[in-house]
């Protein structure tokens, strides 16, 4: 029962870590602290923490090889939701308040423009592993359910191409992301991942 | 706010023109205007009160006195109420100057670390008389104007300032350029030391910065080098002490923080250019029909704007300056020419 009550403690200090950006970013906007354009200032901002969002989430498989923690892995599929609702909040964010709500303009730029068709197709992708994320899904999928869910490492990829035709002049925050995305996925090629829990073997030794 | 010193030419209190007859005043001659519509043209309108929100700068003493003496309110835009005055913090709070940082707030952050007096530029190239000169002598022997322009970032923003400055054309023909001089050429200072953007490995631009316009344009009397802003002198963010504004063109034409103007024979290629000239060419006309690649043009946001009313706006032809300067570009593509 007390450790039911622990994991449960965990989820929600997460839960309201993710939260507190989106309200941070809020309370900005309504005190006139985000500038002369606070909903660019919303869209940049929600952008990249979904970035995060999908890093921290994909960062959970190699902690828990590392560590054998259970807390890591209890908390993907909510990171895995944050990831979602950010970047759904993202592209609202986009069509609320750059494009005005303008239908029209929304269509003719999203077919348009290259970014943005790799964001909406990397946003498509999260929302199709956000719906068969329960555990309905995952017995109906059976074994194709974690192929499908891989789909996720081409979803950061997409993510850091949307990124990078953004940039206008220097690459400096964007090569940071990229080698943080990249650590993250070598730790999934086979040699390393196998050496992984051997770390843990002699860190724990020591 | 300035340290004024009272002249005996100047106007008192009571002598200034209420803002309702002052507008009326405006819209009325905006509308004798017609062709020349956007430059109203109105005597001597003392400014300094509108500022008096406006923090006081460092200005240097010469600098101070040009200033006092300013044509206030020399060019207007012709409808006052759709092109209002950005205020002070937006304009000098969410700049591109990527000396200084990419984020729009970097250059009001670190700015700061430029220093900008003594100052001197370069004048060179297909000159006479060219040479070294210390800015204030650059300065001196014009009259200052203020000119309240729109100013529209190819990112599809846009803001009205208040500048205050000298006609390009008049350093230009101090000069004395030779028959061969049919372009500008102009470079902002490099000094990794005082601009950390410079030290960045990652930037994609070739520092120095470089603009350039063609003799004609340079020529132009809506074309100035802007030392003040806001009845003040420039923030270091928005490229003091000396900067081009151009506008009609995008915003990066108006190139900061300027060290050298060199007169020369063939078309310079300007930074923007370099990096992608898919993307930004030699004129860089606001122009609502040529869509940069990654977004549109026909439209822009007027800053500032809240976020339920985006304040969009349709961008119009030369940005709005197109009975001044369409007859530059007379037989020109501009779909070619971008």
């Amino acid at each position: 029962m007390a450790t039911q009550h622990k994991w449960l403690a965990w989820r929600v200090a997460v839960f309201l870590a993710a939260l507190t950006p989106l309200l941070f970013w809020s309370w900005q906007v309504a005190n006139n602290a985000a500038g002369p354009e606070p909903g660019r200032y919303l869209l940049l901002n929600i952008g990249i923490g979904g970035l995060w969002m999908l890093l921290l989430t994909l960062s959970l498989t190699p902690l828990t090889k590392l560590t054998r923690w259970k807390g890591f892995a209890l908390i993907r599929r909510q990171l895995g939701l944050w990831t979602l609702a950010y970047a759904t909040l993202h592209m609202l964010s986009y069509a609320l308040f750059i494009l005005g709500l303008n239908w029209a303009l929304l269509g003719s730029e999203i077919v348009k423009r290259p970014y943005i068709i790799v964001g909406m197709i990397a946003l498509i992708g999260l929302a199709v592993l956000g719906v068969t994320s329960n555990k309905w899904s995952m017995r109906k999928l059976g074994k194709r359910w974690k192929p499908l869910h891989k789909f996720s490492y081409a979803i950061l990829g997409l993510v850091l191409l949307h990124f990078f035709w953004v940039v206008r002049a220097d690459m400096g925050e964007w090569a940071a992301y990229a080698l943080v995305a990249a650590l993250i996925m070598a730790t999934r090629l086979p040699p390393v991942a196998r050496t992984l829990p051997k770390l843990r073997y002699r860190l724990s030794r020591t | 706010m300035l340290i004024k010193i009272a002249k005996p030419s100047d106007l008192n209190e009571s002598d200034v023109t209420p803002e309702s007859i002052y507008l009326s005043r405006r819209r009325f001659m905006g509308g004798m205007a017609g062709l020349g519509a956007g430059l109203a043209l109105s005597g001597h309108v003392r400014a300094n009160e509108d500022y008096s929100d406006v923090p006081e700068g460092d200005a240097p003493a010469w600098l101070k006195e040009k200033i006092s003496e300013t044509e206030w309110r020399a060019i207007t835009p012709s409808n006052p109420d759709k092109d209002k005055i950005a205020p002070f913090d937006d304009a000098s709070g969410y700049n591109n100057f990527f000396e200084f940082g990419t984020d729009k707030g970097d250059p009001a952050r670190y700015a700061g670390s430029l220093e900008t007096q003594p100052w001197s530029v370069v004048v060179d190239g297909e000159v006479n008389n060219g040479g070294r000169f210390a800015l204030e002598d650059i300065a001196k022997p014009s009259q200052f104007e203020e000119r309240i322009y729109r100013l529209r970032c190819v990112e599809a923003w846009s803001m009205v300032i208040p500048w205050l400055g000298i006609p390009l054309a008049d350093i230009i023909k101090r000069a004395d350029p030779t028959s061969k001089a049919k372009y500008v050429r102009f470079e902002t200072l490099v000094d990794p030391e005082q601009m950390r953007g410079q030290r960045s490995s990652f930037s994609i631009i070739d520092w120095p910065y470089v603009e350039g316009l063609r003799m004609d344009e340079a020529m132009h009397p809506l074309t100035i080098m802007a030392m003040g802003m806001y009845g003040r002198e420039l923030p270091n963010q928005n490229g003091a002490p000396l900067r081009l504004v151009v506008p009609w063109k995008y915003g990066f034409k108006s190139i900061k923080s300027i060290v050298r103007i060199s007169l020369v024979e063939e078309e310079p290629v300007n930074s923007w250019q370099q990096i992608a000239s898919d993307e930004y060419g030699f004129y860089a006309n606001v122009n609502p029909k040529v869509d940069h690649p990654r977004w549109s043009q026909a439209t822009e946001r007027r800053l500032p704007n809240s976020l339920f009313s985006p304040n969009t706006i349709e961008t119009r032809m030369f940005n709005g300056y197109e009975d001044e300067v369409a007859e530059l570009y007379a037989g020109m593509d501009l779909r070619k020419h971008y």
